[in-house]
């Protein structure tokens, strides 16, 4: 048997408790019951009130070495130990190694008579005989109550009980006194006057044809407790209360990011996926892919070598396989190897707290580092809305106190607001990732986008969610003046998107040729204008040339003429600015 | 434990002689343990002379012993024989109750 004993708070205890050993008991206690006091357990007819006091005593016994003393008013030794054998309570072992004594207590109304006066010291005799033989430290009474059909004087079994209290008390044992709940009042005979550190109060409604049970810590002096109704269960490993949300909210918090097995849904989470340990919740109507993408993540889950429990309340497991078969993974592999295990349930089998037992079982067996419960809708259908999302919370707290990275789907009816998980825990969730339909052109198609991701930025984006051979796909939608464009408005929008690209890198092709061209043709002008100033250049120099040529010859001729007139040297042929010197 | 055999040998009320075999508890000399066995030797000699026989159990030296005869309130008588055993709680100081008790009178007598 594996039962994890909740270590007491640190904070200072006021009150020195007896760890009862019993599964969450002690956590909602804060450390278990008052030591060496009693504590009264009332409750309705089958209720689990003597199942509580003889797990206290076994717990007590085995786990603490803790002797103890049961007073059964009820059932003999020998029924009383074949009403617990199916717990796994062997109580004739624990007898015979001392650990334990139960002494059977009758008082037939009928064979006595009563006389005169007389007090119940035959009762404390045997009690304290029993303590003594096996130096009990715990003691359960188990119904006191009956002595006041056994016995018709009044008076004295009240002030005898006063008196019992105040020795068990003085014994220093702690001690569990059950008793019937009355009309109106926590019991049947007004115990509680007499017993006043610790009430624990045990219930069993039917709601909707299932039975859930429930603790409440009426009242318990000298420490503080949690006030709410908490649900219990009893099954093959005893009595197990689950506390609906730990008391304390210290989670540790892991830095590191596992992959969701689709690569770009991990690129949308800022490119590493989700961290360890944190809930996920996966959302959407009915054929989205909710599914298919918890297969992904088991897969993910799988490959890197570790363990994933998969909860399926919709199919059976030869169903998941094949369907997944079908999107190209096959999770088979990792069944045979032992690291993907199928829990498969119809939501209806059992109460919530059946379901969260169980999950809770097996959690503890297959020790995984991912559960998935797909879907988590499932357990509306077996409770009322407000149990669910209780349960829900204490599922995620639970998972989340281990390490264990929760993956939930939700399948959200169609007409609901999406953004609103059905059995409403949005509020503990640290990744929720949202598939929706979007229908257009005649055509449904699949959007993923990523509502909120606690710790990590990550992509603002609608994805479309493609469930193709190889598994599933994010392509990145088209966002057009339309609105977003998915399936073939995509593709026949991509189709013309390339076509467009390739008339553009035409159109460049060609004006790349038009500016080749033209600077050719600039550049020909270029060189028939340079071939035209050559020309120019060269006869203008020729006409230079030829004038310098005609001054030379007609100042030659003056001079000549000058010579021949044989006037005086120089006269009047100079320059006229020469002549008037 | 101790027993205080009184037997007469006078068959008072029967022709067949039968031998009552009582029994009382009781947890140390307390005052309404000796109440109670004074009551009683009273009434066994004044019903059941030379028939009788009383067994006193001290459950302070015995604890033990209280399991059998499934003993809670002190003083108990208990009637061993003739059967069916017949308990009587109390420290036998109504004679009325006591005899109705040991069906040594009808209740309607």
């Amino acid at each position: 048997m594996t039962k994890t004993v909740m270590k007491p708070k640190s904070a200072p205890v006021s009150l020195p408790k007896c760890t009862t050993g019993i599964q969450g008991l002690d956590e909602i206690t804060g450390g278990g019951l008052p030591k060496g006091r009693p504590t009264l357990v009332c409750g309705g007819a089958g209720c689990g009130k003597t199942l509580l006091g003889i797990e206290f005593l076994v717990r007590g016994a085995v786990l603490f070495d803790e002797p103890g003393v049961f007073l059964a008013f009820e059932e003999t030794a020998e029924e009383l130990a074949q009403n617990v054998r199916s717990l796994g309570f062997d109580l004739e072992d624990l007898i015979e190694k001392k650990k334990l004594a139960v002494d059977y207590i009758h008082v037939e109304r009928s064979e006595i008579e009563e006389t005169g006066e007389y007090d119940l010291e035959g009762l404390f005799i045997r009690l304290g005989h029993a303590i003594d033989s096996i130096g009990a430290k715990r003691v359960v009474l188990d119904t006191l109550e009956t002595l006041f059909s056994g016995l018709s004087n009044d008076s004295i079994l009240r002030s005898e009980l006063r008196r019992l209290f105040r020795w068990l008390k003085q014994r220093g044992v702690t001690a569990i006194i059950t008793a019937e709940k009355g009309n109106g009042s926590l019991t049947r005979h007004g115990l509680e006057e007499y017993v006043s550190d610790c009430v624990l109060l045990l219930d069993h409604r039917v709601e909707g044809q299932i039975s859930t049970r429930r603790l409440r810590i009426v009242k318990y002096r000298g420490s503080s407790h949690g006030t709410n109704e908490f649900p219990f269960l009893i099954d093959e490993g005893g009595v197990s209360v689950f506390p609906i949300t730990s008391l304390q909210l210290q989670h540790k918090a892991s830095a590191e990011r596992i992959s969701t097995g689709v690569p770009a849904l991990d690129a949308m989470l800022g490119g590493q996926g989700v961290y360890r340990g944190s809930s996920v919740l996966l959302s959407g109507t009915a054929g989205v892919g909710k599914t298919s993408l918890a297969c992904h993540a088991a897969n993910a889950c799988c490959q890197r070598g570790e363990r994933c429990l998969y909860i399926a309340f919709e199919e059976s497991e030869a169903q998941l396989l094949r369907n997944m078969r079908s999107i190209g993974l096959d999770l088979e592999p990792w069944v045979k190897k032992g690291l993907l295990r199928f829990q498969v349930a119809r939501p209806t089998m059992n109460g919530l707290e059946m379901h969260l037992a169980s999950i809770h079982k097996q959690v503890e067996a297959f020790q995984p580092q991912l559960v998935i419960v797909d879907p988590i809708t499932s357990f509306v259908s077996s409770g009322t809305g407000p149990e669910a999302s209780s349960m829900m919370m204490r599922l995620v707290d639970y998972l989340k106190s281990r390490e264990i990275t929760a993956l939930l789907t939700n399948l959200n009816h169609a007409g609901t607001v999406l953004e609103q998980s059905e059995v409403e825990i949005s509020s503990l969730i640290d990744t929720w990732l949202l598939l929706r339909d979007i229908e257009l052109n005649g055509e449904r198609n699949r959007g993923l986008y990523i509502l909120k991701s606690r710790g990590m930025s990550h992509s603002n984006q609608i994805r479309e969610f493609l469930l193709t051979d190889q598994g599933v796909q994010l392509t990145e939608v088209y966002l057009g003046p339309e609105g977003v464009l998915t399936g073939s408005a995509r593709l026949a929008q991509e189709a013309k998107e390339k076509a467009t690209a390739v008339e553009r890198s035409l159109e460049i092709e060609r004006k790349r040729g038009e500016l080749e061209r033209r600077q050719q043709a600039l550049e020909a002008q270029i060189a028939v204008l340079q071939l035209q100033f050559q020309t120019d250049k060269e006869e203008m120099e020729r006409d230079i040339t030829c004038e310098q040529a005609y001054l030379e010859k007609l100042e030659q001729g003056r001079h000549d003429m000058a010579r021949s007139r044989k006037s005086d040297s120089n006269g009047h042929i100079v320059t006229p600015k020469k002549a008037r010197k | 434990m101790k027993k205080e055999p009184h037997r007469n040998g006078h068959a008072v009320q029967n022709a067949e002689p039968k031998l009552w075999q009582l029994r009382l508890y009781i947890a140390g000399k307390t005052p309404k343990s000796v109440t109670a066995f004074e009551n009683l030797k009273r009434i066994c000699e004044e019903h059941l002379a030379g028939e009788y026989e009383i067994e006193v159990v001290d459950l302070i030296e015995n604890p033990r012993l209280a399991q059998d005869d499934q003993i809670v309130a002190i003083p108990t008588l208990v009637r061993k024989l003739p059967e069916p055993i017949r308990k009587i709680i109390g420290d036998l100081s109504d004679t009325e109750r006591t005899l109705v008790g040991l069906q040594l009178r009808s209740s309607t007598k």
